[in-house]
C-alpha cells in the first residue's frame, strides 16, 4: 500500500536532528515490503565568500505555495517511480553550518528505483519550491543564497 | 481592485515590508510591476519571479485579484 497522506507541512523549525532522522528510519522496520531506502541530507556549508565565512543560513519561505509545490513534487514522484513511501522535511529559521536543513527519504521494494527517485525529488525541490536562504556571516553581515 | 502583495527575502529588504494591500486597476501583471517599480525604485535591480494565486505567471498574465507574491531566486536545500 502506498503511503499517500493528505497534504501536511514539510517545514520544521530549526535544524533537522540526527535523532529525528534515525527515528524516521526506525519507524520503517514495520514496513516489510520495503527492500531499499535512500536518503538525501542537505547540510549547511561554511562557504568562504570574499574572506568571510558563512556561519548559518536563515531560511524563509512562501509557505502556502511551498507546501503546494512540495505536494506536487511528491505526487509526480509517486507517479513516476514505484515508491512505497516518501518523506520530505525542510528547515525554516536558523540552521548553523554543519547542521542539516533538508531531509528526503524514499523507500521502495527495489534499490534502482530509490536512486533515481531521490535525485528527481531533490532537483525538483531546488528548482520549484519558493524557499529563500539568508547566508549569515561570522561578522553578522549577510548575503542571499542562490541555488547553483 | 484591492490586491494583497507579498514580498520575500531580498525583495522584502527593498520594500521594507513583507506584505501590503494595494488598490490596482484591472490589467496585466506588467501594469502592477510598473506601479511597484515606481514605488520601490531599487526593485529594478533585483532578480525575481511573480506568482499569482501561488502559481508563477508572466508579465502578460491578467490580474485576477488573487494574491500576488514577488519571489527572489529559490534557495531551498
Amino acid at each position: 500500500m502506498k503511503d499517500k497522506k493528505p497534504m501536511k507541512s514539510v517545514f520544521k523549525a530549526g535544524a533537522i536532528t540526527s535523532e529525528f532522522i534515525g527515528n524516521s528510519i526506525y519507524k520503517h522496520q514495520t514496513k516489510t515490503s520495503i527492500g531499499a531506502h535512500n536518503i538525501f541530507l542537505g547540510q549547511v556549508r561554511a562557504d568562504d565568500i570574499k574572506g568571510k565565512t558563512v556561519s548559518a543560513i536563515e531560511y524563509t519561505a512562501y509557505e502556502d505555495m511551498a507546501n503546494q509545490k512540495f505536494h506536487e513534487v511528491r505526487e509526480s514522484a509517486f507517479e513516476k517511480f514505484d515508491l512505497t513511501c516518501m518523506h520530505i522535511y525542510h528547515s525554516l529559521g536558523t540552521v548553523k553550518a554543519g547542521e542539516i536543513c533538508l531531509f528526503v527519504f524514499v523507500s521502495s521494494p527495489r534499490r534502482k528505483v530509490v536512486f533515481e527517485a531521490l535525485e528527481f525529488i531533490v532537483e525538483a525541490i531546488k528548482a520549484d519550491v519558493p524557499v529563500f536562504g539568508k547566508e549569515i556571516f561570522e561578522d553578522e553581515s549577510h548575503q542571499w543564497k542562490l541555488n547553483s | 481592485m484591492l490586491i494583497t502583495i507579498k514580498y520575500f527575502g531580498q525583495i522584502a529588504e527593498v520594500t521594507q515590508k513583507e506584505e501590503e494591500q494595494l488598490e490596482v486597476s484591472k490589467g496585466s501583471v506588467s501594469g502592477l510591476l510598473n506601479t511597484l517599480n515606481t514605488k520601490y525604485s531599487d526593485l529594478k535591480n533585483k532578480d525575481f519571479q511573480i506568482a499569482q494565486n501561488q502559481e508563477l505567471v508572466d508579465l502578460d498574465t491578467e490580474l485576477t485579484g488573487a494574491e500576488i507574491a514577488l519571489l527572489p531566486p529559490f534557495a531551498g536545500g
